[in-house]
Parts: C-alpha cells; sequence; structure tokens
C-alpha cells in the first residue's frame, strides 16, 4: 500500500514536471485585433487609389489628349456609377464571369490530368515536362487565329485559348508539389504503410496542396488574360460581355465608357486574386508556415 | 529478463531467438569512382524485447543501418530478418504531417480500426506521452519535445514489435530528454518492444540499453559489444552510468582518432 502511494506520488511528479515544461515551452500566440488588423491593410489601399487618381485627373489637366479621347477620374466613375444601373452592362459581366468561371474550371480538369499523369509517369515527363513550362510563356494572344480557325467566331475559340493559358500553370503547380513533397515524409508515410493509393491520398496530395494553389492563383491571371485577349477578338452578336464593351467603346470613341469598364475589369481581377491570397494565408496558418522572422 | 529459452537449429546464437538479425549486411552509396562503402559486412542480433543502443561517431552508417532494417533501402549484400514482425520506426525529426492535427497524425497509423476505435486507441496514445490536452493543436503549434512525444505516440500506434529510433532525442534539451527517457523505459517494458536506438550520446546509450553496440566510421562495422549490467531505472548522472560511459568514450575516442592519421 505503501509503495504504491509511493509509486502514485512519483509517477504524479513526472506529470507535474512534464506538463511544466510543456507550459513553458507552448508559444503564447498573441490575440489578433480585428478591427485594426483590417485598418491596417485598408488604409494603405486608400492610399495607393488617391495617389492613382491624382496621377490620373494631373495628366489629364496637362491636357496631353482632348478630354473626350481621355477622360479624367470624375467623368469615368460617372459614367461606372451611370453603368451599374444599367441591365445591359451586369448582362455583360456575367456573360465575362460565365466564361471565366467555365473555362477555369475546364482547365482545372486538363490541368489535373495532365500534371498527375506527368508527375507519376517517367516517360510523359521527359516528353512534356519542359513542354508544358514553354507553353507558360507562349503569349495567349498567339492562339487566336488558329481558335478562330478551328472554331470560328464562337464561345468555343475563346474557352480553347483560356484552358491553353491556364492549364499548364495549373500542371505545374500540380507536378512542383508532387515533386516537392519532404522526403522525411515520404519516409515516415513509408513506415506507416502509405504505399500507392493511399500514398497519394494521405501524404502526397495534401502535401502539394500550398504549391497546387499558388498554380491555381497563376492559372487564373492567365485565364482572365486570355479571356481579354478573346473577348476584344471574338465578338459575338447579342451577347453584350466586358471585352466586348471595351471594343466598342473605342469604336464610338466613348473614352469615359472605355475607362469605367477598365476599371471594372482591374476590380474583377483584383477581388479574385484577394480570395486566393485569403486561401493561402489560411493554408499557410493551417500548416504553421506563415511565422514570420523578427 | 525471462530465463532463456533454447533454441533449436540455430548454431550460432544463444538465448531466444533474434527478433531482428543481420547477417553481413554491406551498403554501397552511389556506383564507380565515387562510391561510398557505409556499411562493410554488419552482423548484429537484437533479441524479442531486447533494448539495443547503437553508438558510433556521425557519419558512420547508423541510420544507414535503420533504414535497412525499416525497409526505406535495400542493402548490397548480405540478409536482414525481421520475421515479418511490424516495424516501427522514429527520426531524429518529428516527421509529422503539418495538414493534420494531432489526433489526425496517429489516427493515421490506425487506418484499419473503424471510426469509433481510433478515436478511443489516438486518445489512449496521447495519454501515454501526456498530451490528452493537446489533441486539436497542429504540429507547428507544439514544441520540439512535444512533437517527438507525438511521433512517439504514432509510432506505438502501429502495434509493432520493433521499434527502430534514430537520434530521436538528439534535438531536445537535457530536462525534456530525461523525461522522456523514463518514459520510453516505461513503454519498452510494458509493451515487451524490441528497440533499436540510434545514438552518438554515450551517457544516453548506457541509460537505456541493454547492450551498447560501438560502430567504427568509413566502413561502419562492429567494433564492440557491451553488456549494460546495471540496475534499472538507472540515472544518466548515476556513477555506475558515468563509469561505464567512461570506458565506452575511451573506445570510441581510439576510433575516431584512427581516421585522424
Ligand atoms: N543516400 C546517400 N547517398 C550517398 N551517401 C550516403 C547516403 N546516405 C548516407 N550516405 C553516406 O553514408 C555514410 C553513413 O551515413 P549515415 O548512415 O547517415 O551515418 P550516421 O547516421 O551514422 O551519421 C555517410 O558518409 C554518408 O555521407
Ligand atoms: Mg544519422
Amino acid at each position: 500500500m505503501a509503495a504504491e502511494t509511493a509509486v502514485d506520488t512519483a509517477e504524479e511528479k513526472v506529470n507535474a514536471q512534464i506538463a511544466g515544461l510543456d507550459a513553458l515551452e507552448i508559444q503564447v500566440k498573441a490575440k489578433r485585433n480585428l478591427p485594426a488588423a483590417l485598418w491596417g491593410r485598408v488604409w494603405p489601399m486608400f492610399l495607393a487609389i488617391s495617389i492613382v487618381l491624382a496621377i490620373w485627373e494631373a495628366v489629364v489637366l496637362a491636357e496631353f489628349w482632348p478630354e473626350y479621347v481621355f477622360a479624367g477620374p470624375v467623368t469615368a466613375l460617372g459614367e461606372l456609377g451611370a453603368r451599374l444601373g444599367e441591365a445591359e452592362f451586369w448582362h455583360a459581366v456575367a456573360t465575362t464571369m460565365r466564361r471565366a468561371v467555365s473555362g477555369f474550371l475546364l482547365a482545372i480538369l486538363v490541368g489535373v490530368a495532365v500534371g498527375a499523369a506527368v508527375s507519376r509517369i517517367k516517360l510523359l515527363r521527359a516528353a512534356f515536362g519542359s513542354l508544358i513550362t514553354g507553353l507558360q510563356t507562349m503569349p495567349s494572344i498567339a492562339w487566336f487565329p488558329l481558335a478562330i480557325l478551328l472554331f470560328g467566331l464562337t464561345e468555343n475559340a475563346i474557352t480553347f485559348v483560356v484552358v491553353l493559358g491556364a492549364a499548364p500553370s495549373i500542371a505545374n503547380g500540380l507536378i512542383t508539389g508532387v515533386d516537392y513533397t519532404p522526403p522525411i515524409l515520404l519516409r515516415a508515410g513509408h513506415v506507416l504503410g502509405l504505399r500507392r493509393l493511399s500514398l497519394y491520398r494521405h501524404l502526397i496530395l495534401p502535401a502539394s496542396l500550398p504549391s497546387f494553389l499558388a498554380g491555381l492563383k497563376q492559372g487564373w491571371a492567365f485565364a482572365w488574360r486570355s479571356l481579354m485577349a478573346g473577348e476584344i477578338l471574338v465578338i459575338i452578336a447579342n451577347q453584350p460581355s466586358l471585352g466586348e464593351q471595351l471594343h466598342f467603346a473605342r469604336e464610338l470613341a466613348d473614352s469615359a465608357r472605355l475607362l469605367a469598364t477598365m476599371i471594372v475589369i482591374l476590380l474583377i481581377g483584383i477581388v479574385v486574386d484577394v480570395l486566393f491570397g485569403a486561401a493561402d494565408n489560411a493554408l499557410r496558418r493551417r500548416w504553421g508556415l506563415d511565422q514570420r522572422i523578427g | 529478463m525471462t530465463a532463456p529459452t533454447q533454441e533449436l537449429g540455430h548454431g550460432r546464437t544463444e538465448g531466444p531467438a533474434p527478433a531482428v538479425r543481420l547477417d553481413a549486411v554491406s551498403k554501397v552509396y552511389g556506383r564507380g569512382a565515387t562510391s561510398l562503402l557505409a556499411l562493410d559486412q554488419v552482423s548484429l542480433n537484437a533479441a524479442q524485447g531486447e533494448f539495443v543502443c547503437l553508438l558510433g561517431a556521425s557519419g558512420c552508417g547508423k541510420s544507414t543501418m535503420l533504414n535497412l532494417v525499416a525497409g526505406l533501402d535495400r542493402p548490397t549484400a548480405g540478409t536482414i530478418e525481421t520475421g515479418g514482425k511490424q516495424i516501427a520506426m522514429m527520426f531524429q525529426e518529428p516527421a509529422l504531417f503539418p495538414w493534420l492535427t494531432v489526433t489526425g497524425n496517429i489516427e493515421l497509423a490506425l487506418r484499419k480500426l473503424d471510426r469509433k476505435k481510433r478515436k478511443e486507441r489516438a486518445a489512449e496514445l496521447l495519454d501515454v506521452v501526456h498530451l490528452g490536452g493537446f489533441a486539436k493543436k497542429r504540429p507547428h503549434e507544439l514544441s520540439g519535445g512535444m512533437r517527438q512525444r507525438v511521433a512517439l505516440a504514432r509510432a506505438l500506434a502501429q502495434e509493432a514489435d520493433i521499434l527502430l529510433m534514430d537520434e530521436p532525442f538528439g534535438a531536445l534539451d537535457a530536462m525534456t530528454r530525461d523525461l522522456l527517457h523514463d518514459e520510453l523505459e516505461r513503454i519498452w517494458r510494458e509493451r515487451n518492444l524490441t528497440i533499436l536506438f540510434v545514438t552518438h550520446n554515450v551517457r544516453e546509450a548506457v541509460r537505456l540499453g541493454d547492450r551498447v553496440v560501438l560502430l567504427s566510421s568509413r566502413p561502419g562495422t562492429v567494433i564492440e559489444d557491451y553488456t549494460v549490467d546495471l540496475e534499472r531505472p538507472r540515472r544518466t548522472e548515476s556513477p555506475e552510468v558515468a563509469k561505464l560511459a567512461g570506458e565506452i568514450t575511451v573506445r570510441l575516442k581510439e576510433e575516431v582518432s584512427r581516421h585522424g592519421r
């Protein structure tokens, strides 16, 4: 009985020591103050926008071009405000976004299929590895003559180029992720009995997620650019789109309308980029990759 | 340990059947002029339930040896027998999966159980390594010592008969390491594990091992096999441990200085 108590207290002592060490070693996280953090990110943006608007206004005031060729910010933003009330404008945004999303999704399918095959099969990698990287450097506009020849002035021509623009980045992101799965984790996985399918499911795919996400982000940027080029070149009757609006604004020499549309295109690009950034941040925080030095 | 049971058929070994048996194992890295003989005809047995420490200067092929036993690499010559026993391994780094929580990491080793059993078992194992309160944390939120304990729990989850440990506590401070030695010794006893424990810390080897096997460098071979006849539990700072550690250190220094000439 006495011996048992002795063992018990010895055990308790070890427990207390371990708990003490753990408490000392574990990092104390600083609580983030959300409004302050938000404000800290928002005010530099406002500053940047104000500077851009000021430069824009200054260029207009310098009268390098007449007002009807290069409208000032007040006119352009006024035009933008007016257009927010037009059905045609929303129709154009909807068409463009539908094309962007469907093209991007198709590019993901193609990119993942190609990336998976190339990262898995040695021969394919030798054959296509550098070709995929080469495709990334190909300006998407260079594909359009061929696309129009193959598909005519149709939406398929646009989709074709959007997919060709985005898929190589997505495939490359996946391939890089698979290649750079940390060897120590591969060894741990092997010891844990992960093989073939379970190896991919439990180790290689999750490990390649950050790189895959980076590939998606870059792929989106390429898709968006290709789409705008396509919409300016391939104009389909009775289907207003943002690119088409740019085209007609130029034809009608409507500078305010042209600049207003450009602002919308820029804003959509920024919003999507912020979404990807948020996803990337969330991932980094979960994985503990967000610890900065200093 | 229990009384040695007489072995039939094997003329070379006495006592119980070895759980791990290396027979003239060699390992060459690379080919041609740049090839490196990492292990040269190493023969070594570890009995069931034995705690064997492998000791040697760095670069002498300790990790190579464990990798071969774990099946992470193939020997160039010789044979390794583990009798189809389940093998678990701990590395110098915790090697936890950063996208999984602490429990998630352990449950990965329990894939074969159903969901409910898996959860229960993972919780039990976390208690064994005194991390019951940290189940939902992610590896990066823990300290080095805690991560290494999660790695230990994950290795234990495999229900292995043989546990390979490659300098598992090398990066930890002395106090944490002492506590983990106590924990490891307790777990080893309770589960009758066979442990191959690699270290370059002589006192750690004497503190833990039934045997301390000394390896030479370039190429790695077994040069000495000490049996540690000290009462358990031992203390790293006890005079008996220090005395044997001193002897082994002298031998190790001889071996290392051989390379300077
Ligand atoms: N994959 C490898 N390729 C080539 N040489 C290696 C490889 N792994 C280990 N070595 C070499 O083999 C020798 C033994 O290495 P290792 O087993 O890691 O030693 P230890 O774990 O005892 O420090 C070292 O000289 C090391 O440089
Ligand atoms: Mg090593």
